[in-house]
């Protein structure tokens, strides 16, 4: 690391998160201008950001090479008053919070009360939405059935394909040109709004181009009064970058970069959308343009390595959006979920990996920053070498990259009706979500607790928490003969639960097509220019919603004992069990331990595995294929983030022995501490799952640091993940981290500012973490060998 | 995973016996009494399987061991007996190493060397590798530490060398017993004589069967032994080599 990349590291690191008040006000002050002006919203929208990239700060920082921030300044992050509006009370929490705390000024706090707060309350789209909702949506979500992606941040999991690397903003100006004229207002009643859209999208491209030439300006002007001859040359070539992109298509390494980072600040700015934007398959889209400058002796690879470097450093200085009410208190990241891909095929189906391949890894392992996330795509077709580069950073125990099986990706896309090379271009953005990048809009819509479910069932409709009848009444669990009759109440009570967020779920889609276009993200995305469509309004070439299955181990575990325990073994009552459950097992350790010897997932028992099937295939059989509200349709993923700690929280004693509040078990993974015959059995049990039907699923293991201290254990991680793999399982990532380091950091967190763990599809500092979240990632089983 | 009196354990994603990544089967029962043995709660004796209950055993066992086929594919690993010592139950071990070999399946027995000369070459040709274990060559010494004579094993040896029987040694450094500067050159001195193998893994004592002492309520004669040192190994290793032995460390 030079000196350039220490100081610019060390300072994003070091730099305090605060809230910005500049977008909001800008906001504010765009609508208080325009509002009741005679433009359509889409318009209205694109106008906006113009508004706020004409207006913002431009911030250069002292030798950076790669420039654009979406605040003021680093880590100030802005907020979206017309999505969510914070109130007082969120910004005091934000401040002062004991961990994950975003830092508010006086003046951001007198701006909001003076300000922001009464022009947007009653305007925001999260009051829209819990407006439209049922009074079943909204005991549904107060009881934690679900919960809701949308309520505060905009659509999106979206990732930017190959696009831009081939058209500037100029090229794509001239296509929206042709379609505007190929409106036939003759017969297509959509004319007028289509003509809106494609206008919305053109002032995008103008204002991204604007914000561009307001840094190319700046950079003049900086290296005008430059005394060091370097820095000054540096700066002259910076502007010339920011004079060509994004108006027109990049033609070197340092373009191509500063071209997409322009987009991803402009996409980040325009609304909030989940997992910020996503530079899609990385190696492969930079490839070209490194390969030809290295050719041209243009660049040299150590050039190009601190060009890297410098990107990564804009991922870290921008933390994720703060949040408001109850999730202002919990949510405990900074992570935005950017994904960096690696590896994996190229559109004609060859080995993807290639010499930027090993640099981006190079870059990763040198910079150990929390942000970009990053993961290799591992294809049958890639060397293990390639793997084995990636183990060797796992092992250093900061999580990153995960890995993430190509062959089955291409597989589900397919099974999604997707082209085949679409397919090949596809990847993972997020935390596992696959998706066709730059060419599909896939918004995850909420996390579904499937063993709340089923303490709802055994509680005949109730949820003893909020005491609310909120489910249906499918009996007294005592007059359930069967086995498969309780089942047969689970997978009703399923399907109205089920029925309830796609009914809202549409709803939202609809008030954010109507309220809230993103002219900017469709510009990028294919087809909305071809379809003049919006993509909030379903302008991509494919459209899928997401509901996200949480507790997968324990309602498996769960439903296991019920079988074992009291149905085939008849060891235990159901009214014994339920006044246990009701009395979270207090003194009750004789049962605790009877309902502990059913057969558990994670094992390689079928017994176990198979009514995981059962319950998988019920919730698949249930969302896939339903229509969305955009033309596509909806689909499952299995994946928590940190939701099963939440869910946790509010879901009661369990069947399996789980004691109230907490935490469920976490993406595919066993319930902590369940799976007792080593990784080969976890990875068995988990493929039982049909990971083809999904869009994503995530596997966390946790290995001691042992294993990957010789090439005999480094190989074998090698063929565990090729054998996953080959059974098309879907994304496996690795916690590599004693015991006792965690255990000791818990007590010294001041030694471990810098520990970085897995948590669940993203890596986070582990002294940020709730006391509850640590414990967990604790007890996740560690594998070692004999 | 089966429960029955003859497999005390079964150990997944085993990866230091043998190649690859293996299933190790622990069989229940060992003649000797190594002072440092990890797996004491195998020291009980060994039962000797009846042939109704031969088909029933062996079937539970082959179901969990296929159960990691796709793993070995992968790895070029498969089945491990260890122990307890395997020779102590000769008909477990021949139908389990038959069934292996029909089904493609990688198969090594880890041995004391400590059994019948007949049971140990008929494993030798049913099983695609033998792990054997070379430890002490003074017969006082051995008899102290293990609590059985020496003679046989390196009979055992010899004899397998003559068969021309695949066979990787493993010699467990064990600090103050077996690794003398005399004993190892005793022990080159052996394997070259009277062996055709070269081959040698070394394998550091470890604590890992500690605790089971404490549950067990057995005395722990490594109590204050420490794993050997790097430097140690690696000056092990350096005296094989120059003498012409190709070493790992590990498994």
């Amino acid at each position: 690391m030079n000196s350039r990349i220490e100081s610019l590291r060390k300072k994003t690191i070091q730099k305090q998160v605060a809230v910005s008040h500049e977008r909001a006000e800008l906001v504010t002050s765009f609508y208080k201008t325009y509002v009741g002006m005679d433009k359509s919203i889409p318009v209205q929208r694109a106008l906006c950001l113009k508004y706020i990239l004409e207006n913002k700060k431009i911030f250069i920082d002292d030798n950076e090479l790669i420039v654009g921030e979406r605040g003021p300044e680093p880590k100030a992050v802005p907020t979206y008053p017309e999505i969510c509006l914070h109130s007082m009370e969120d910004l005091e929490i934000l401040d002062n919070r004991a961990k994950v705390s975003y830092k508010v000024s006086e003046e951001t706090k007198a701006i909001y009360k003076e300000k922001i707060i009464p022009f947007w309350k009653g305007r925001t789209i999260r009051e829209k939405i819990f407006e439209a909702m049922e009074d079943q949506w909204i005991d549904s979500f107060n009881s934690g059935i679900f919960t809701e992606f949308q309520e505060q941040r905009s659509p999106g999991h979206t990732a930017g394909g190959e696009l831009i690397y081939r058209k500037g903003f100029n090229d794509l100006k001239k296509n929206i040109g042709q379609c505007l004229g190929d409106i036939n207002f003759f017969n297509d009643k959509n004319g007028l709004e289509k003509q809106e859209v494609l206008t919305s999208l053109d002032i995008a491209a103008d204002a991204l181009i604007v914000f561009a030439t307001r840094h190319a300006d700046k950079l003049e002007h900086r290296a005008r009064g430059e005394k060091d001859f370097k820095r000054k040359a540096e700066l002259e070539n910076m502007a010339s970058v920011c004079r060509r992109v994004p108006a027109n298509k990049p033609e070197t390494f340092h373009e191509a970069l500063q071209y997409y980072w322009f987009l991803h600040v402009g996409i980040i700015t325009e609304l909030n959308p989940w997992d910020a934007y996503n530079p899609g398959r990385f190696d492969q889209n930079l490839y070209p343009f490194y390969k030809k400058d290295i050719e041209n002796g243009t660049i040299t690879r150590k050039d190009a390595k601190e060009l890297l470097c410098c990107f990564w450093i804009k991922f870290h200085n921008h933390p994720a959006p703060p949040k408001v009410g109850v999730t202002a208190m919990e949510s405990n990241t900074y992570v935005d979920f950017c994904l960096i891909n690696l590896g994996g095929v190229t559109k004609d189906n060859q080995d993807g990996v290639n010499e930027l391949t090993y640099l981006v890894l190079d870059v990763i392992e040198e910079m150990r920053l929390l942000q970009p996330s990053s993961m290799i795509q591992v294809s049958r077709k890639n060397p293990d070498r390639f793997i084995k580069r990636a183990l060797k950073i796992i092992a250093t125990g900061f999580g990153q990259p995960s890995v993430f099986n190509t062959d089955a990706i291409v597989q589900e896309m397919l099974f999604h009706g997707k082209s085949v090379e679409d397919a090949r271009i596809a990847g993972a953005s997020g935390c596992v979500e696959a998706g066709v990048f730059g060419k599909e809009c896939y918004i995850l819509t909420g996390y579904f607790n499937l063993p709340k479910i089923l303490e709802i069932t055994l509680n005949n409709g109730l949820d003893p928490r909020t005491k609310k009848q909120i489910g249906l009444k499918t009996g007294d669990p005592e007059n359930l003969e069967t086995f498969d009759d309780l089942l047969d109440a689970y997978k009703k009570q399923l399907e109205y639960f089920v029925d309830i967020k796609i009914k809202g779920n549409n709803i939202i889609e609809q008030i954010n097509a109507k309220y809230m276009p993103v002219p900017l993200l469709s510009l990028v995305t294919q087809d909305c220019i071809k379809n003049a469509k919006d993509y909030n309004q379903g302008g991509a070439r494919y459209n899928t919603s997401y509901i996200q299955g949480v507790g997968m181990g324990t309602i498996t575990d769960c439903f296991s004992s019920l079988k074992y325990n009291i149905y085939d073994n008849r060891r235990v009552s159901m009214a014994r069990l339920l006044d246990a459950l009701g009395k979270d097992f207090k003194e009750n350790d004789i049962l605790l331990h009877q309902l502990g010897q059913a057969p558990k997932y994670g094992n390689d028992n079928d017994d176990a595995d198979d009514i995981l099937k059962i319950i998988f295939n019920a919730f698949h059989e249930l969302v896939t294929g339903r229509p969305n509200s955009k033309g596509g349709v909806y689909r499952i993923n299995l994946l928590p983030t940190t939701c099963h700690v939440y869910f946790g929280e509010i879901t009661g004693a369990l069947p399996d022995g789980r004691k109230k509040g907490v935490p469920l078990s976490e993406g595919i993974s066993p319930v902590q501490g369940a799976d007792r015959c080593g990784p080969t059995a976890v990875l068995k049990s988990a493929a039982k799952i049909d990971h083809l039907k999904t869009g994503g699923t995530l596997l966390n293991q946790k290995f001691l640091p042992d294993i990957f201290k010789d090439e005999k254990g480094l190989q074998s991680l090698v063929h565990l993940i090729r054998s996953y793999f080959k059974m098309d399982g879907h994304h496996v990532q690795f916690n590599v981290v004693s015991e006792k380091t965690l255990r000791d950091a818990q007590k010294n967190p001041e030694n471990y500012q810098d520990l970085i763990v897995r948590v669940a599809g993203y890596s986070d500092y582990f002294v940020s973490l709730t006391s509850a979240l640590q414990e967990e990632i604790i007890l996740r089983t560690a594998h070692t060998d004999f | 995973m089966p429960e029955n009196p003859y497999v005390f354990k079964i150990q997944k994603y085993s990866i230091h016996d043998g190649p690859g990544i293996r299933t190790t089967l622990f069989f229940q029962g060992c003649p000797l009494s190594c002072h440092w043995c990890h797996n004491p709660e195998s020291r009980a004796e060994s039962l000797k399987i009846n042939k109704e209950e031969m088909d029933k055993v062996s079937f539970a066992l082959m179901e969990e061991i296929e159960k990691d086929l796709i793993f070995y594919d992968d790895s070029g690993g498969g089945v491990t007996i260890s122990g307890g010592e395997p020779l102590s139950q000769p008909q477990l071990l021949f139908r389990l190493l038959d069934q292996c070999r029909e089904k493609e399946i990688h198969t090594c027995v880890d041995t004391s060397g400590y059994g019948a000369a007949g049971i140990l070459l008929k494993a030798a040709e049913k099983a695609d590798l033998i792990l054997y274990d070379i430890k002490l060559i003074d017969e006082k010494v051995h008899k102290k530490y293990t609590g059985k004579s020496v003679d046989l094993i390196l009979e055992n040896l010899k004899q397998l060398s003559r068969q021309k029987a695949a066979v990787r040694l493993r010699f467990p450094l064990i600090p103050r017993v077996t690794d003398t500067i005399e004993n190892i050159g005793r022990v080159i001195v052996f394997l070259k004589e009277n062996t055709i193998y070269r081959d040698i893994h070394i394998l550091p004592f470890h604590k890992t069967g500690e605790g089971k002492y404490l549950s067990l309520g057995r005395k722990n004669y490594m109590k204050d032994i420490q794993p050997p040192y790097r430097e140690k190994t690696a000056k092990v290793k350096k005296q094989f080599e120059s003498n012409g032995f190709n070493v790992a460390i590990g498994g």
